[in-house]
């Protein structure tokens, strides 16, 4: 329960946010949760043409080349709350529990991703270059 | 009504007539569908559905106490009786004058006029009997009015679908209104209209009310949702009715 906390601080940091857990991501673990059909996983609404996934998201913009675009700590304060860097992102705060409305009680104080959840999603994500 | 409160009601109703529910014309959740999906809602005798009409006319047939009246005592001839009733709920309920559901207005009536325990808001006896009053709308346009005593609901609802809520913290509109026709892993986002209920939902296996639909809804994203009855839905339901002014009914409706 101590990464709760952290997920009340975690997103304090303005533009990058730095390792969750100090623990390398794996990032063959981050593919399997980012095309996880049962979570709310990232190809609901992206797209890596590297994958083979059928029916990939198109809501978001591709995840190809992320990691030429971005910093690992910009694409780890994305994945723990987008809104940090777009306020009117529709994309869900994968590690926090400030500022939302009507949680459902399951899942109320909850994160959607745990803090090593983040760190191999980071991980992936951090493989795509072009 | 005094003065204050008409006009109170009249800027109200000019607000819901210039601010528009969509950006486009609505567009019913069958035009969304798979072919296979849209065969079994045209045909009557593969419609799943169809099971909950024909239980309805049963019902509407039967004694809700002994000796006592039916639905068909007073309401003869149904399909003259209740055409193009059901595309006019939400209402005001001329009886009780606040705004009432389908659902509740059939609960009011067998509670109240027949004097008999009413069957529970998603109970499958009440699917049946609100499926059956809403077949005899099929075909007709959804046209629930903007009134002054509707207005407020129709705010409200408004509201309630553009709040961002629950875990995944997205609103209705974030889908239904801002992404509608795109794709979310293989399923096209439909607009998100109301004008086929009581359904059989292929994921559910089952029947369900508009209102059983809001609360997958609400699940879906993590949230919380309210209860059946509830004045939030009441209100939801009453603004999505408005928003898909026009669509045919499709009572009873089949949907992925």
């Amino acid at each position: 329960m101590l990464w709760l906390a952290a997920a009340c601080t975690a997103t304090a940091a303005q533009g990058d946010a730095g390792s969750l857990t100090g623990v390398p991501g794996d990032p063959a673990r981050g593919l399997a949760i980012l095309r996880d059909p049962s979570l709310p996983s990232c190809l609901i609404c992206h797209s890596v043409s590297s994958l083979p996934d059928r029916d990939q998201g198109v809501l978001g913009p591709s995840l190809d080349g992320v990691a030429d675009r971005f910093t690992a700590d910009a694409v780890r304060l994305r994945i723990i709350d987008a809104r940090k860097a777009s306020p009117e992102t529709i994309m869900p705060p994968y590690f926090a529990i400030d500022g939302l409305f009507r949680v459902g009680s399951r899942w109320r104080g909850k994160t959607i991703y745990d803090p090593q959840q983040v760190e191999d999603v980071t991980a992936f994500l951090m493989t795509l270059a072009e | 009504m005094k003065p204050h409160l008409i006009m109170l009601g009249s800027c109200l109703l000019a607000m819901v007539a210039s601010a528009g529910y969509t950006d486009a014309p609505p567009i019913s959740g069958y035009q969304f569908m798979e072919p296979e999906t849209r065969q079994l809602q045209d045909d009557d005798f593969l419609n799943p559905a169809m099971f909950l009409v024909e239980k309805g006319a049963t019902l509407w047939g039967q004694e809700w106490t002994d000796g006592g009246a039916t639905c068909q005592s007073c309401h003869q001839n149904i399909a003259t009786d209740m055409a193009g009733v059901a595309a006019g709920y939400p209402r005001t309920d001329p009886v009780s004058g606040r705004m009432v559901s389908l659902e509740m207005k059939v609960i009011s009536e067998i509670a109240g006029r027949l004097g008999a325990a009413a069957p529970a808001y998603g109970s499958e006896d009440l699917l049946a009997l609100t499926a059956l009053i809403g077949f005899q709308s099929r075909g007709l346009p959804m046209n629930v009015a903007v009134t002054p005593e509707s207005a407020p609901w129709i705010e409200t609802g408004r509201e309630i679908f553009t709040t961002r809520r629950g875990q995944l913290n997205l609103s209705c509109a974030n889908c239904h209104q801002d992404h509608w026709g795109e794709k979310l892993r293989g399923d096209t986002i439909s607009q998100g209209q109301i004008n086929a209920f009581p359904i059989y939902r292929l994921t559910w296996s089952d029947f369900g009310s508009r209102q059983r639909m809001f609360t997958w809804c609400m699940e879906s994203i993590r949230a919380e949702p309210y209860d059946y009855g509830s004045d939030e839905y009441l209100a939801l339901e009453t603004f999505l009715a408005v928003r898909g002014a026009g669509l045919a009914i499709e009572t009873p409706g089949v949907r992925r």
